[in-house]
């Protein structure tokens, strides 16, 4: 056999090399005794991001819940493809009501098992970036300003992929969605002004909140066990890569989450009660081209001739990101 | 114990003493007193173990009580109006899951235009979403359904909306009959729940069901409330025997038996109409009175055998089917279809018209002597509705309707001119 | 069955003082019933509330249409809202001020009423003798007890520690009786509805 060499660059999370760490530095994922809260047989895509997500977080919520927990989950792709009648992927309690009350279902959960003085159950609510920022977002509001005992997770792939892939208010600038087409002089998503849920829960001055990738397994993990080990209204935004609505290859969806955090498009941090605590700094940096090219949402960017000046506003809020949350080491910049 | 309180208060307390777990609320006039004189107990610890939750909506409290009883705990909640229809999505949620929870609904009106006072609109609104709709007629009888329904509900698992209407009997101080812990708890055992989501046996709560099952979920949902038709009149006997009054039921009866009119109503107004009743007795005339206080399910059948000797039936309701006529009506003529009997529907009271007795005598007196329509609206003002109508024809630009009539009405003093 | 309308403004306690009369009415064994005319809420507003108190359960729940008494909170409504509208034959009245009912420029009205049912007292300024506050429906509570004979004052005295507790309740109980007692006075005196 020819010699093959292998890059392994995937050295933040050791996802390759987890045999040869000690058996607590592992992650969960790594490990027998993880729980797969979403078991297989749901009916994902392939190379969905936030089956990867909610699988990692879930199980995460359950270690560091001695397995007592009870999940609240928003219509949305991750409801629909993981309860298909009559099967359900979940082995953890899971309700799913609405669209757009998974943080108030979340705290009636949460109130029952408080008066029943079983307070060692733990709720997570989940839902998508338009069951969190667009429908969801009253309720959710609702459940930070009273700071109830609930853990939020978003699962953000930008648009409403389930019903389509329309545009949300997490749907970002220049961005093809079916609401938002390619065509006319300004092609894709506005630029707007964007609705920065991670800031807007901070601005809650709720005890943890905090945003992660699923290219970075241990962080997504390390953060969904700091959550659960505080009390009160915690709130997670995870970046999930949509393969179908996105228009990249199935095997790159964590690729591309990796290329979000490396561009500063997505910056990767911790904040607890309205201040940032720790940021996850960018390792190499790269232009944002590197992550645009390789998504058809962002195909008539790179048309003949490119959109050179729309590009350039897309690094301008990357550059404007990396200087927000210093997410270069100060030797790279 | 005998009181002297405001209808809202001994709603309040009737629900107190179910030990209720988790009360969510938010405010609407004129539910308001109900979960303040509730959210007092709590914070004084004299209702306990209980979470009382200021929710930021009222789609956020029906929510809210979905997460709690589908946890196992018992969940209650209380609206009107425009609440009640903000909720909508997850009131269908609460009785598509067979979520036991109790919910009053202080029968208010619905805008445009915006209206605060009294009628049935609301709960009309939502009277095909698969909850029991119970309706009182006084105070005690409010007091003593909210106890029933927590009965009701569990051992159905189907959520139960109790209506009353809005001012008239919420901000009433009237006399009440406030039964004992010992007397509720004796009748209303600790919820337990057919589905719960609970780390030790988990399941999924929730799932899409498609065309391959809808039907069959649904037809279950329907087969549930007409077993409820069934076992009502029981419980209510039960509640006869423990509490010694007569409250709930499907139907009462007033002087019907050899009555050649009956009117058929909802809620407050049987009062009233009890009275005018009495009073048109009193100069010989055979007429009676026919309320229903469970509304959804529909008894057909009762109502169908309480109607069957009358010639004339009248139905009073305080809702309107836009574009059809009556809501109560068309209900009642499910049950009198086949049947010879004129069904008049008297639409009256709408957005709190006080609606009196010499109106009603009159309108009664008119069905006696034939001279009565199929569709009527008491008290209208036709000056008012023809100047109205006179003003569109006039002009395409005739303004909004409502602000026209109040100033046609000299109740709007000022105008731009 | 006995009907009272109240009528007042916004913030002078005209629906607290049919739910107080309805108490003390239900104290004296009796039942009664007592309701707000609703309108929104809002200081200064002209508001009507009723009382219905009878020997059996009340049924109506239609507006005091037809009152047996009027208990008048503010007179600057005399000339602005019909308080009087149905009032029955001989029925009460009892005015908040301290003007006579022809300084009022009611007393033609008046003039078909039976002398003995038309009484005024100077309730605001015995409410702020005794509570510290112009809220008049206490005192007029008093005279009402005095001029109609239905409830006693001392039920209406009971009726208003039920409503309200401490300083004010006792406040409110004394400036009941001295109502109770003007009214009593004027009624012998026979002096109310013409001179001022």
């Amino acid at each position: 056999m020819a010699y093959q060499p292998l890059k392994f660059y995937q050295t933040g999370t050791f996802t390759v090399g987890n045999r040869l760490l000690p058996p607590d530095v592992r992650s969960v994922q790594s490990t027998q005794r993880r729980t797969n809260s979403l078991n297989s047989g749901h009916r994902a895509c392939q190379g969905c991001g936030e089956a990867l997500g909610a699988r990692f977080a879930m199980d995460a919520a359950m270690e560091a819940s001695e397995r007592q927990l009870i999940a609240a989950n928003a219509t949305g792709c991750l409801e629909v493809f993981s309860t298909p009648y009559p099967e359900t992927s979940w082995q953890i309690p899971w309700i799913h009501s609405v669209f757009g009350n998974t943080a108030a279902v979340a705290t009636g959960i949460a109130a029952a098992m408080k008066v029943k003085g079983r307070s060692e159950v733990r709720v997570v609510a989940q839902g998508g970036d338009g069951g969190t920022t667009d429908i969801g977002f009253g309720c959710l509001s609702g459940m930070f300003e009273r700071n109830d005992d609930v853990l939020f997770i978003c699962y953000d792939n930008e648009a409403y992929m389930n019903t389509g892939v329309q545009r949300s208010s997490a749907t970002p600038a220049t961005a093809r969605t079916a609401t938002t087409m390619a065509v006319g002089e300004a092609p894709g998503n506005v630029f707007g002004q964007g609705k920065n849920l991670p800031v807007i829960a901070m601005a809650h001055e709720i005890p943890y909140v905090a945003t992660a990738t699923v290219a970075e397994l241990h962080d997504l993990e390390a953060k969904v066990k700091n959550a659960m080990r505080i009390r009160g209204a915690r709130y997670i935004h995870i970046l999930v890569p949509c393969p179908l609505g996105w228009g990249h290859a199935s095997q790159d969806t964590i690729r591309i989450a990796r290329l979000a955090k490396e561009t500063g498009l997505f910056p990767v941090f911790e904040a607890a009660h309205g201040e940032v605590t720790s940021v996850s700094r960018i390792r190499r940096r790269q232009p944002v081209e590197a992550y645009l090219r390789p998504q058809k949402r962002f195909a008539h960017l790179f048309g003949e001739p490119p959109k050179l000046e729309v590009i350039a506003r897309m690094q301008a809020l990357a550059d404007r990101n990396i200087r927000r949350y210093g997410l270069l080491e100060p030797e790279s910049i | 114990m005998l009181k002297q309180v405001e209808g809202s208060r001994a709603v309040a307390e009737a629900v107190a003493l179910c030990r209720p777990e988790v009360i969510c609320a938010y405010p609407i006039s004129p539910q308001t007193h109900i979960v303040e004189a509730l959210g007092e107990m709590v914070k004084r610890g004299t209702l306990a173990p209980c979470e009382f939750i200021n929710v930021e909506s009222e789609f956020a409290a029906m929510s809210v009580a979905i997460g709690a009883s589908a946890a196992a705990a018992r969940a209650y909640t209380a609206t009107a109006s425009q609440g009640l229809l903000f909720m909508a999505e997850a009131v269908f949620n609460a009785s598509g899951l067979g979520l036991p929870i109790v919910m009053t609904v202080a029968n208010r009106a619905i805008g445009a235009p915006i209206n605060i006072w009294n009628d049935h609109t609301d709960a009309m609104s939502q009277r095909d979403c698969g909850w029991i709709q119970l309706f009182a007629e006084t105070n005690q009888e409010a007091l003593d359904l909210h106890i029933q329904a927590f009965r009701l509900g569990e051992e159905l698992s189907l959520p139960v909306m109790v209506c009353m209407d809005g001012f008239i009997l919420t901000h009433a101080y009237e006399r009440v009959d406030v039964p004992t812990q010992a007397q509720v708890d004796a009748y209303l055992p600790p919820y337990t729940p057919r589905q719960s989501l609970d780390p030790a046996e988990p399941v999924s709560i929730g799932a899409m069901v498609g065309p391959e099952a809808f039907m069959e979920v649904r037809y279950l949902a329907h087969v549930k409330q007409m077993r409820a038709l069934e076992l009502i009149p029981g419980w209510a006997e039960e509640f006869r025997r423990a509490f010694g009054r007569d409250s709930g039921g499907l139907l009462h009866r007033y002087r019907c038996e050899d009555a050649e009119l009956v009117v058929v109503a909802l809620g407050s107004v049987l009062g009233t109409v009890k009275d005018t009743v009495d009073a048109m007795r009193e100069r010989g005339t055979r007429i009676g009175v026919l309320g229903i206080t469970c509304f959804r399910p529909w008894p057909q059948d009762a109502v169908r055998a309480a109607l069957a000797q009358a010639k004339q039936i009248v139905v009073l309701e305080k809702s309107l089917a836009v574009g059809l006529g009556g809501i109560v009506s068309t209900n009642v003529r499910t049950s009198t279809s086949g049947n010879a009997q004129a069904v008049r529907t008297v639409i009256a009271g709408l957005g709190g018209r006080p609606i009196t007795r010499t109106s009603l005598e009159r309108t009664f007196a008119q069905a006696l002597d034939g001279t009565l329509e199929a569709l009527t609206f008491l008290d209208l003002d036709h000056g008012v509705v023809e100047r109205a109508l006179a003003r569109e024809r006039e002009q395409r630009r005739s303004g909004p309707i409502a602000e026209n009539i109040l100033r046609d009405l000299g109740v709007v003093g000022a105008r731009i001119s | 069955m006995f009907q009272i309308r109240i009528h007042g403004r916004g913030g002078q306690g005209v629906v607290t003082a049919a739910e107080t009369l309805s108490i003390a009415a239900f104290l004296e064994n009796r039942y009664a019933q007592a309701f707000p005319s609703f309108g929104s809420e809002r200081t200064g507003a002209p508001v009507v509330a009723f009382c219905r108190i009878d020997e059996r359960e009340i049924r109506l729940r239609e507006p005091v249409l037809n009152p047996d008494a009027l208990i008048i909170q503010d007179p600057t409504l005399l000339h602005q809202v019909d308080v009087f509208s149905g009032l029955v034959p001989d029925g009460y009245i009892l005015i908040n001020t301290s003007r006579s009912f022809e300084a009022l420029g009611v007393d033609e009205f008046a003039r078909g009423f039976c002398a003995a049912h038309l009484c005024t007292v100077p309730a605001t300024e015995l409410a702020l003798k005794h509570v510290g506050r112009p809220v008049p429906n206490a005192a007029l509570l008093g005279g009402f007890a005095a001029v109609s004979g239905r409830v006693s004052i001392d039920a209406v005295a009971n009726a208003l520690r039920h409503k309200f507790s401490g300083a004010i309740a006792e406040g409110n109980v004394a400036a009941a009786r001295e109502a109770y007692a003007f009214v009593r006075e004027e009624m012998k005196e026979g002096s109310h509805a013409k001179t001022g």
